[in-house]
């Protein structure tokens, strides 16, 4: 059983399963370090998935066109995201709380509309897999890295972007300073609050995306909470990375690999109870970050609201 | 802002009063039933709250909406909000109330001794607490799982079939047992897998999961609960072939999926409906089978099935239906 | 008497929002197709219409009480828990098992003992990413977040596992345990559903109150909160409060969790979901804590309005009909416009706060000195 475990088939398929699975993480994460970084924390970011995820499938359901599908997944979780930077910048609210609304909202909007419009279950036709060439040939690489939908490649594609904005350009420093010190920022003459309206209405657009790369590309469907959840933990990625992309892509990655590994685990047979195999990726993403001795210091606005008197 | 208040105030108010004035009294005829049923998750889950409504639906177009009306409350797990849905739906005059989620039995229990003249119904569930008022059903899914299971190792080329499965235990491992012994019945030397991802609403875990059954050289899937639409996409995408339960899931990929095992239950509710016309209002027990055509099993006509293979489903049928097969499983 | 009056008008501002909210939820109502005033109708008289409407309100609004009074103090303290999901499942899970393990034992021992077991298994889930945090400097949003799916994992494996009803009839085992013996059932106040459970949260709602305003301890907590980096130089252990400060939240959900086992429940059933059992209560509850201002005596009111609400809500849906879907939807704009009604009256707010502040300040240094 366990000479089975390390064979290549099982490896190759755990990493390619990993990567995968990473991908609804990585852009919701991704969209979430941005806006925390700018000290607004959005825990509304499965809600606004959810609504992402319909929006997108419901309009490929009915014009089989899959980037109007993408477009509209992103104009819909922007304006959720516009909504949350509303509620958390200019009305100043409780961050973690206002973000509970969103979700709330997110979860049962996405159902009502989905009962009202399309009711019964049913599948589009998603993203295919691009076979990249030549690369998606090299043997045991080209099924890992290269044989994915092209929501995947663009999830990885972007940490390296978003790092890059966030760490090298003018509106970087700009996202970090109002996310450090938004009083010091102000006195600097930055927008604070058009900066936090941006960075969070960004990080709804990825939301949306990672909605959308669940219902029309890596299942090609939509149900009632069909996150389930995914998006609270990529919030906790946002911090097992450190508020640092290249990071949070490590821990989506981690994350999914050992989600990945206790799929095999129970596949082949190896007699662990079916509830602790669910139970290992949370408890390893955790068990990783306790182990991993340098941690980031969070962005020291996150989540207090700016009151330029004040 | 004041202002805006008070009219709002003044609203609701006002229409508490119409509310109040508006509740009609409950006369029931003869042949007119009232129905209320309240269920765990969606009525379009394609799986078990969907068998229920579906068979409602069916008795409603039969019947006529004036004779057989129908009130739904679904997405109701939570027990405390089930038990004043139940008994809201008493008082309010309804005649037969289905609880159609076996969480719902403690609550069941405790409301319908104070409605001695509304029926409840619940499931799945072997148990009517001993009350007059009070039916019980449940669904031999072992059986269907049995047939589907000979089916799929008649099928499968590779020798490997995957399970994928929501918690290990109640009526998804029933069917998953049934399964297992069928297939094993038909071929011995199969090799099936099993997952059971822990939920029964994470579609991209159960997407995955599939993925994981097609690497480990999987030809055909089956599957319990909600959440295997998503591995229904991946069967779909690979060419996999995918058996059903629950519902018919033909419509969701009418290229591989071959059959489905279906709870039909009018055969229950029609039965309670008559035997509440003569005036017994529960005290029974059922259990929908492939004998009493409770359970069916649908071939999708859009898969277009082997004739042998079609011949040794009917025979395993056949087999179950009068005991000279048995599925012994679940217990 | 001025300050009480001044918290009553801040306490009027969450319900205007609230009505705000519900006319949002008249225009949705409508373009369902259902008569809004049968709709809000049928959602007060759900709530209140009748002495079993009250009591379901007050059930409703024990667990998301206990939950919010756990809440308030660690957001006192300035740490978030959004693990009360998983505190609660552990907190049930702890009680029901000494209830299940001796059927026969006097209720009078039993059900104390199994409260209090709640509370502790509650705060051992909330003290572990207390202990994370201040060890290892993981971030409670992470661990809770994380250890909420743990525990829903931990209760599916103890529901079709040790705890299981091996006595069910039928074909299928359901992930279920049994009843718990009737003699352990909380007493109730009414022939109604009401239990002793709302009695309790609100006796505990008053000696938190009494914990965070008139004990050292507490003063710590709060000073941590308002100011971590004067408190650390006024010679507080700003972890250790942190960790304590967790840990009793966690507690508080646990004994949430028990409380609805004993009170409403009597036996426990998994759908693999944390909602399933614990009707999101974990989460409502951060919400009535601040529909409270984060005041344990605020949050009395505040938790039986947004149990009124969810009550009323779900009668709402049978009276029109409309998808249950549309109450999940109400519920989240309630929370949103509750929260963003906060700048009203924060200025009045604040303007105290400073001054609470101040004389924190200038106590503060007074402990150095």
């Amino acid at each position: 059983m366990l000479q089975e475990f390390f064979s290549t088939t099982v490896l190759i398929g755990i990493l390619a399963s990993g990567i995968r699975l990473a991908t609804p993480y990585l852009y919701a994460a991704i969209g979430e370090t941005i806006g925390q970084r700018s000290g607004v924390l959005n825990l509304g970011v499965d809600g606004i998935m959810l609504m992402g995820a319909f929006s997108a499938f419901y309009v490929v359901f009915r014009t089989e066109n899959l980037f109007l599908g993408l477009i509209v997944a992103m104009i819909v979780g922007g304006l959720m995201g516009l909504a949350m930077a509303f509620i958390s910048v200019t009305m100043h609210a409780e961050q973690g709380i206002s973000g509970i609304g969103v979700y709330l909202f997110g979860l049962g909007m996405s159902d009502l509309l989905f009962q009202k419009l399309v009711n019964n279950v049913e599948t589009v036709q998603g993203f295919p897999e691009i076979h990249i060439r030549y690369l998606s040939d090299i043997p045991y690489i080209g099924e890992i890295f290269f044989q994915h939908n092209i929501l995947v490649y663009l999830a990885y594609l972007l940490v390296p972007i978003v790092g890059f904005i966030l760490n090298k350009t003018t509106f970087g420093l700009k996202i970090r300073a109002v996310g450090e010190n938004p009083q010091a920022a102000d006195t600097l003459g930055v927008n604070v609050a058009l900066v936090r309206y941006i960075t969070v209405t960004v990080g709804g657009v990825f939301s949306g995306i990672a909605g959308a790369s669940l219902s029309i590309a890596l299942l090609n469907v939509f149900q009632q909470n069909l996150t389930t959840g995914l998006g609270f933990i990529a919030i906790a990625l946002v911090y097992f990375g450190g508020w640092r992309p290249l990071y949070v892509m490590a821990g989506s990655l981690i994350f999914s690999f050992v989600n990945a590994l206790q799929v095999w685990v129970q596949v082949l047979g190896i007699p662990i109870p079916s509830d602790i195999a669910v139970m290992m990726p949370y408890l390893l993403t955790i068990i990783v970050l306790v182990l991993s001795a340098q941690r980031a210091r969070q962005p020291s606005a996150l989540s207090k609201p700016y009151m330029r008197s004040g | 802002m004041k202002k805006f208040t008070y009219l709002l105030l003044a609203v609701l108010f006002a229409s508490f009063l119409a509310a109040c004035g508006g509740a009609s009294s409950n006369t029931t005829s003869s042949g007119t039933y009232k129905v209320a049923v309240v269920m765990p998750s969606a009525i379009n889950d394609l799986a078990f709250s969907q068998s229920m409504y579906d068979a409602l639906m069916k008795i409603q177009a039969e019947r006529g909406a004036d004779k057989f009306e129908v009130a739904v409350s679904d997405g109701v797990f939570v027990v405390e909000d089930a038990a004043a849905a139940i008994r809201d739906y008493a008082s309010k005059g309804y005649n037969l109330i289905i609880a159609h989620g076996s969480q719902y039995g403690a609550s069941l229990k405790e409301i319908a001794p104070d409605f001695p003249n509304t029926t409840f119904a619940w499931g799945t569930a072997g148990d009517t607490f001993g009350l007059p008022n009070v039916f019980a059903y449940e669904a031999l899914s072992q059986e269907g799982g049995y047939v589907n299971g000979v089916m799929a190792a008649a099928l499968s080329t590779s020798g490997t079939i995957g399970v994928v499965g929501p918690i290990e235990v109640g009526d998804a491992k029933l069917y998953v047992d049934g399964f297992k012994a069928g297939a094993m019945a038909q071929n011995p030397a199969i090799q099936i897998n099993v997952n059971y991802i822990g939920s029964f609403s994470d579609v991209a875990l159960a997407s995955e999961a599939a993925q994981t059954h097609a690497a480990a050289g999987a030809d055909v899937m089956t599957g319990s609960a909600q959440m295997v639409v998503g591995a229904i996409g991946v069967a779909e995408q690979q060419g996999i072939l995918w058996f059903g339960t629950q519902s018919d899931q033909s419509s969701l990929a009418p290229k591989i999926v071959v059959a489905s095992q279906v709870y039909d239950w009018t055969v229950v509710i029609n039965d309670i409906l008559d035997l509440m016309s003569k005036g017994t209002l529960g005290g029974k027990v059922y259990a929908v089978s492939l004998a009493n055509q409770g359970l069916l099993i649908k071939f999708n006509p859009d898969y277009s099935l082997p004739a042998e293979v079609k011949t040794l489903a009917e025979n395993t049928i056949k087999g179950i239906q009068d005991g000279s097969i048995k599925v012994e499983v679940g217990q | 008497m001025r300050n009480y009056v001044n918290s009553l008008i801040d306490g009027l501002f969450p319900l205007f929002a609230t009505l705000a909210a519900l006319a949002v939820g008249a225009v949705m109502l409508l373009l369902l197709g259902a008569n809004p005033l049968v709709g809000f109708g049928a959602l007060l008289q759900g709530a209140f219409g009748s002495p079993n409407a009250w009591a379901d309100t007050a059930v409703k609004a024990t667990p998301l009480l206990l939950v919010g009074l756990g809440i308030c103090i660690a957001f006192r303290s300035g740490v978030i828990n959004i693990g009360g999901e998983g505190q609660m499942i552990m907190g049930a899970l702890a009680s029901i098992s000494l209830g299940l393990s001796f059927p026969s034992a006097p209720g009078i021992i039993i059900v104390p003992l199994a409260l209090i077991l709640g509370f502790v298994a509650g705060a051992i889930w909330g003290g572990i990413p207390g202990f994370l945090k201040a060890r290892f400097n993981v971030n409670e949003i992470l661990s809770t977040i994380m250890m909420n799916v743990i525990a829903v994992q931990f209760m599916n494996m103890l529901l079709r596992g040790v705890l299981i009803d091996q006595n069910q009839l039928g074909a299928a085992k359901i992930p279920q345990t049994a009843r718990l013996s009737t003699a352990f059932d909380l007493p109730r106040l009414v022939p109604t559903r009401l239990h002793l459970g709302i009695l309790l949260a609100v006796l505990l709602a008053f000696l938190v109150y009494y914990f965070l305003w008139r004990t050292t301890v507490g003063y710590k907590i709060r000073a941590v909160g308002l100011n971590r980096f004067a408190s650390r130089y006024a010679g507080i252990k700003v972890e250790q409060y942190m960790v304590l400060s967790l840990l009793l939240s966690g507690a508080f959900s646990g004994l949430a969790g028990a409380v609805q086992v004993y009170g409403v429940t009597h036996f426990m059933i998994t759908d693999g979901t944390a909602a399933g059992f614990t009707g999101s209560a974990g989460f409502n509850g951060i919400v009535a804590a601040l529909f409270g201002q984060l005041h344990p005596l605020g949050t009395i009111p505040a938790s039986f309005l947004f149990g009124a609400l969810l009550v009323g809500a779900n009668q709402m849906q049978r009276a029109t009909q409309v998808p249950a879907a549309l109450i999940t939807a109400l519920n989240g704009l309630v929370v949103v416009f509750v929260v963003s009604s906060e700048i009203y009256r924060q200025q009045r707010v604040r303007r105290r706060a400073i001054a609470e502040m101040k004389k924190q300040e200038a106590l503060a240094s007074q402990t150095k000195g």
